[in-house]
């Protein structure tokens, strides 16, 4: 901190750090537009002018712009100079020359940061009198509508868009006052994170084309805080809602995790939520089809096959609560109950866990990671798999450009002169996949190789870390890179379902460690609560050891669709074992399709509950609405199956804060999930958190069709959240604050209000609760085994649009995904014989399959390349290698639609 | 008297070529100096001979590459030549690229010299495509003759120099857009700090001069400071090309010595007004100075005097007003020039330019109103102030603007009072 004189007052204010940023932080009220505590600062709207003076005689002082201006002892500034005012007032003024006075039917009023800024400078009368300019907008896909006309030119949105996230395809067009954003052509948008434009744009240029569909004014909305359930990751989300459907999902600000930005699989994704697969009733197979059964009956009837029953299997998900699986577990006993996933897959998801237990390297956040000067990427694909971690990635490569900045005393909010003097460095990325990846654009090496070589190279680091020696010039190389680096980083994953890549990347890890303490590790797991799953006692060996069993008397099935984890005749196999297969989810899938009970289960959005992230961070998402009658959340119906078959410790199993506190009490592992987020008793000034903002009336006639009365608003009995208008957001702590908003701030940039400095931690601390302690003893040594095989390796190939479960079935997400088809290397297809556009047959089990190919030497040689979890694929994915012959006859299709990351860059 | 810059310059238009140039000395301060004396000494040379830019701000050319940081060994460091010559009214540049293109290389290879840089580029002006061919072969020449390219004259010395042509935006003189263009990258200026001697073309450190300057460096380097500073009449050292265009009996370009008379310029070299015309006033400096008047006629042409005057030297090459042309027309031709060029990064001038355009629209129909004035008067210090903007561009277009709101008020005045342009139905409208 250090001493400045504001309007002549002496006050202190944060160093290094620009006026503007220090201004912001100390609550101090100043317009910006082109500024943003992510993208730092370029000085183009010049809205944050203040006048700086030479000393304590200079009364007349000079223009300049709080975002270009470093905070210095001493140093005497006007914010309410008549003068700054003014020239303020006149950026805003000359802003509106050309923006349209479209307000009342513009998506962001109500939210809009330029709406704000004009109050804010008070300009209201406009003098110009001249015509505006128009632009024809473009067609940017399914997720992002574009309204140029209303652009102001800040150039907040090419500045995140190419600067920050990497991607090419958008950029600024034409100079002067008609300058254009957009694309070279109308087309989707090609970036991954293309959605934060939606909330970097300061006006209602760029927005949510899935909300435009069922508009809504964000002082309409209801909102509770959540959490991502779209990959591993954990970024914090605020899904939103009016009339029983949710409307959009934006951006949580956490620093620790996902910091201002969302992958466009995190924002879009969620649409599964309101699609018409949703289980609406419980039901009961009647013959071959489903009658809609009231739930008690149904919970009646199951609950007297559990008290009659021998053994009650429970299979569990790793796509639901902790407090799920925790309920369904203590229902039927660890010893029955498992983990829903195949047995390659759980024995990854295991090894990742223990990982993150044993480990010597530093479990890093997103946050975190951002701040290493070297990464290691093992076979995991980052951008399809984990793609906020990618964007992380891709400011750790910058790390070196930091220096050669300071070097030249050049500090680093000054964006666009670091970024110039950082085009000489990047911090070594070295990438070892099988297929290409996004990441490559910044790679020092980027390797493609099979699995099975990405982990013998893996190896081979750890022991040339070990040894010191490296025979391999290339493994000598990277052991260089990551001994030189200060703060090291190994990432890899399950996205390659491969045990021995992770293991590989443990004891790279954990042999740097041995020399660096500040090294890291960061392991993508394969959904929102798989390392909770994995904490979680289970019977191991996959849902494979359930069909050697024989027959099940009954079964239950959480949130779960087994067809993904098992090949095609396996899966037929275990559902035709289990005499009573009961179902509990939210939409149909085939296990659905096959059980003879299913209860409906609320999803993410419409029930609490707690996920530990890939970091082992145990993180609380709230009900943002009550889900419609009789969907209930799974936790509920297992908690109440219990109490119904008599179960003497289910009966204090009633609110969602005693799951919680008994699996704290049981199970030591998951102590401090409790502290994730306040329990339901917590009251916020004497009342509770409201889901609704202050402006929303309550009132509504949308249900006056078939009712005159208004509804009364539900009461929440589960969470200290209230759905309603009434209560304050002021210091509610971070994890039960729905939504951002503070007088004057009606945009997202409200956020700013509620940190306890600009772009920093939130005032009272990011949400989440670290469940795995660092390890104490020293790190296991994992001993290779690795076996070639004499059959095609499958490589799954995960896309952020369709190989997730959920957000696949999403409208958005489905324009997006791509066809399945495989791509094989052109040695590979040589000895098959085939070209691209051929078709690939291959056999699994009783079934014989065919899937168009495509020849890239762009693959790894020697592994076919599949799209994972797709529905023509998925089966594939359950095997680790398969024979392939030339499909004949096959009607050729046209050219595959290949999407932007397998072109040639 | 001495016309270094000039002295190659023919008057049939043909271009000096390389056996020419060396027959009258070229290159000879190439020889005598790379390998011979060190860097370090040339600069020592240009700094006592106390050249000034000659692009435009007269900053002290040797005290400009003394910030350049000491060779660290980590990439390249570069010379620019400024080329772009875009101000309206300037021809000076042409001159020197069309018709002795070798004083332009053997400048930028001495000043490469001096600060070590290893890789220069000269970025021409769009529209100069007989200057930029001419370039382009003369840099073979010399390339072929052992002059560019790896071990200049034997030396240990190497320097790489290409001639890019611009792709046509006013900006680009400015010397950040500039880089930025020549990066291959949208040409917005940078904020500076940091100054391209440390972080400038590809983010390392560069010497942006203009051409004129750099062709100072060879006779600098030839005869010595003392002798340069012996050229200029006053304060000002060496010669500098003067121009004058508008309605004068003999426009064109000419050296003369620092300190030279604007009256000498216009009556003498210029041949004075046309027949039937009165002068009213000039952009000294070319188009986007401030307006001077006939009672500024006997101030020397030095940098500080013309400051002090309240314009600036500039270019160095006058825009004549007559008294048979709209002063107010003038200004709105050149304000529509300066908001079609600007680069669109920041508000005042992005916005603001277009809007004094359209004051200035409605006061020439007729349409304008008392107000207007006030709205000129204020959207000029609002973007005309320094500080306001992200570069300079915006402060240089207000220049004619403010100027001429102060000089020629009855104009603008009468163009309301009349409710149309007092000079209509004469040559410009």
């Amino acid at each position: 901190m250090t001493r400045v004189f504001i309007d002549q007052q002496e006050i202190e204010l944060a160093t290094g750090v620009t006026l503007l940023e220090a201004l912001l932080s100390a609550g101090v009220d100043l317009p910006y537009f082109c500024w943003h505590p992510s993208l730092g600062s370029v000085g183009a709207c010049r809205q944050c002018a203040v006048l700086q003076y030479r000393d304590e005689q200079d009364d007349r002082g000079r223009i300049v712009m709080s975002c270009m201006t470093q905070v210095a002892e001493g140093a005497r500034f006007g914010v309410l100079a008549p003068a700054a005012r003014t020239f303020r007032e006149s950026v805003v003024e000359n802003l509106m020359l050309n923006h349209p006075h479209d307000c009342p039917v513009c998506e962001e009023g109500g939210e809009c940061h330029l709406q704000d800024m004009t109050v804010m400078v008070g300009h209201r009368d406009r003098r110009y009198q001249g015509l505006k300019r128009t632009f024809r907008n473009q067609y940017l896909g399914p997720l992002v509508g574009h309204e140029m006309n209303r652009c102001i030119t800040c150039y907040r949105c090419v500045r995140f868009y190419q600067d920050y996230a990497g991607g090419d395809d958008l950029g600024a067009f034409a100079s002067r006052d008609h300058i254009y954003f957009g694309r070279s052509e109308p087309g989707v948008l090609e970036s991954e994170f293309a959605g934060n434009l939606v909330e970097v744009c300061p006006t209602g240029v760029f927005t949510d084309k899935t909300l435009s569909g069922r508009y809504t004014r964000k002082w309409d909305l209801q909102s509770a805080p959540s959490i991502c359930t779209a990959c591993s990751l954990g970024c914090n989300v605020t899904p939103s809602e009016r009339s029983g459907e949710l409307r959009r999902i934006q951006n949580r600000y956490n620093q620790r995790i996902n910091g201002y930005f969302l992958c466009d699989r995190g924002r879009y994704g969620a649409g599964y939520v309101n699609v018409s697969q949703r289980i609406p009733a419980a039901g009961v197979r009647n013959g071959g089809v489903f009658d809609a059964v009231p739930a008690d009956q149904l919970l009646d009837q199951v609950a007297q096959f559990i008290r009659e029953a021998p053994r009650v299997i429970g299979i569990g998900s790793v796509r639901a609560s902790v407090e799920a699986n925790y309920v369904l577990q203590r229902l039927v006993g660890a010893e029955n109950f498992h983990s829903g996933l195949g047995q390659r897959a759980e024995q990854v998801n295991n090894l990742i866990v223990d990982i993150l237990s044993t480990t010597a390297a530093s479990l890093l956040s997103l946050q975190e990671t951002e701040s290493c000067d070297a990464v290691l990427i093992l076979g995991e694909d980052t951008t399809n798999h984990g793609p906020r971690l990618a964007l992380s990635l891709r400011q750790a490569a910058r790390n070196a450009s930091f220096d050669l900045a300071a070097a030249a005393q050049i500090p680093l909010w000054h964006d666009a002169a670091v970024r110039k003097i950082g085009q000489q460095a990047h911090s070594p990325i070295i990438i070892a996949t099988p297929y290409a990846d996004r990441l490559d654009d910044i790679a020092t090496l980027s390797l493609r190789m099979t699995p099975l070589d990405i982990a013998q190279f893996g190896f081979a680091v750890a022991e040339a870390l070990r040894t010191g020696h490296a025979d391999d010039v290339q493994v000598g190389r990277v052991m260089g890179i990551l001994q030189q680096a200060e703060r090291p980083l190994i990432v890899s994953g399950s996205s390659l379902a491969n045990a021995e890549i992770l293991k590989a990347a443990a004891n790279v890890a954990n042999a740097l460690a041995a020399r660096n303490s500040n090294t890291g590790i960061v392991l993508c797991a394969d959904a929102c609560n798989a390392v909770g799953m994995g904490l979680l006692p289970h019977q191991v060996g996959g849902l494979e050891s359930l069909i050697s069993k024989g027959a099940i008397d009954t079964a239950i099935v959480l949130e779960n669709d087994l067809s993904r984890a098992l090949p095609p005749d396996e899966f037929r196999q275990l559902v035709a074992n289990i005499r009573h297969l009961i179902v509990i989810d939210h939409h149909d899938n085939p296990t659905a399709s096959a059980s003879t009970h299913v209860l409906p289960a609320a999803t993410f959005a419409e029930t609490e509950g707690t996920v530990v992230n890939n970091e082992a961070t145990a993180q609380r998402h709230f009900a943002v609405y009550k889900p419609a009658h009789p969907v209930a959340p799974a936790w509920q119906w297992l908690a109440r199956l219990g109490q119904i078959a008599g179960k003497a410790e289910f009966a204090r199993l009633v609110h969602i804060d005693d799951v919680i506190g008994a699996c704290e009490r049981d199970l030591p592992q998951f102590k401090g999930i409790a502290a994730a987020a306040p329990d339901a008793g917590f009251r916020h000034r004497g009342a509770r958190v409201p889901r609704m903002t202050h402006r929303a009336s309550g009132r509504t006639a949308l249900v006056a069709d078939t009712h005159i009365h208004e509804p009364q608003q539900p009461i929440d009995r589960e969470s200290p959240l209230a759905f309603s208008m009434e209560g304050s957001l002021i210091d509610v702590p971070a994890a039960l604050r729905p939504y951002v908003w503070a007088p004057g701030w009606n945009s997202n940039q409200a956020v700013g209000k509620f940190q306890a400095e600009i772009g920093g931690s939130q005032k009272g601390g990011d949400p989440g609760q670290r469940l795995i302690p660092r390890a104490a003893a020293p790190p296991p040594f994992y001993t290779p085994a690795l076996i070639p095989t004499a059959l095609l390796p499958i490589v799954p190939r995960h896309y952020i649009f369709g190989s997730e479960e959920l957000s696949a079935m999403a409208p958005a997400i489905r324009e997006l995904t791509p066809a399945a088809g495989c791509v094989i290397h052109p040695n590979v297809a040589m000895d098959l014989g085939v070209s691209s556009g051929d078709g690939l047959q291959y056999q699994l089990g009783s079934e014989s399959f065919t899937l168009e190919v495509w020849v890239d030497a762009g693959v790894a040689d020697g592994c076919v390349v599949v799209p994972y979890g797709l529905p023509a694929t998925r089966q594939l994915m359950t095997v680790p290698a398969l024979a392939f012959v030339r499909a004949d006859p096959w009607e050729r299709k046209s050219d595959p639609d290949l999407i932007t990351s397998d072109r040639e860059r | 008297m001495d016309r270094p810059l000039t002295k190659n310059v023919r008057a049939d238009g043909s271009p000096t070529d390389l056996p020419a140039y060396e027959a009258s000395g070229g290159y000879e301060a190439v020889r005598n100096t790379v390998g011979k004396t060190t860097g370090a000494a040339v600069l020592e040379l240009v700094k006592a001979a106390n050249l000034r830019g000659r692009g435009g701000a007269g900053f002290p050319t040797g005290m400009k590459w003394s910030f350049v940081p000491p060779v660290d060994g980590k990439g390249h460091r570069y010379l620019v030549a400024n080329a772009d010559e875009m101000e309206p009214g300037a021809f000076k540049d042409r001159l020197i690229l069309k018709r002795d293109p070798h004083q332009l290389i053997e400048g930028m290879i001495l000043a490469a010299y001096a600060i070590s840089a290893d890789i220069g580029y000269i970025f021409v002006r769009a529209e100069y495509h007989l200057a930029t061919s001419r370039l382009r072969q003369a840099v073979a020449d010399a390339r072929n003759r052992g002059l560019l390219g790896a071990n200049i004259a034997g030396s240990e010395f190497s320097f790489e120099l290409s001639v890019h042509q611009s792709a046509g935006r006013y900006i680009c003189g400015e010397e950040t857009a500039l880089l930025n263009s020549l990066e291959g990258k949208r040409a917005i200026p940078r904020a500076k700090p940091p100054f391209p001697q440390v972080s400038g073309l590809f983010g390392r450190p560069t010497i942006v001069n203009n051409v004129e300057t750099l062709c100072n460096v060879v006779h600098i380097v030839a005869n010595g400071p003392d002798w340069f500073k012996g050229l200029g009449l006053l304060q000002d050292a060496g010669t500098k090309l003067f121009g004058v265009s508008g309605r004068v009996k003999r426009p064109g370009c000419w050296e003369l010595p620092m300190g030279t008379t604007i009256r000498e310029i216009i009556e003498d070299h210029a041949g004075g007004m046309c027949d039937g015309y009165a002068l009213r006033g000039f952009l000294p400096g070319g188009g986007s100075t401030d307006f001077l008047v006939p009672e500024h006629l006997d101030l020397p042409m030095e940098y500080d005097t013309i400051m002090k005057a309240g314009s600036r030297m500039g270019t160095g090459t006058m825009i004549i007003l007559d008294d048979r042309t709209c002063p107010v027309g003038m200004v709105r031709n050149l304000e529509r020039f300066f908001a079609r060029e600007s680069c669109g990064f920041c508000t005042p001038c992005r916005e603001g330019l277009p809007w004094v355009c359209h004051l200035l629209d409605r006061l020439e129909s007729g349409a304008g109103k008392a107000e207007d004035l006030e709205d000129l008067d204020r959207q000029g210090r609002f973007i005309g102030d320094l500080g306001n903007t992200h570069c300079a561009h915006a402060p240089g277009a207000i220049e004619p603007l403010s100027s001429a709101l102060r000089y020629f008020a009855d104009d603008f005045k009468q163009h309301i009072d009349d409710g149309c342009c007092p000079y209509a139905g004469g040559e410009i409208q």
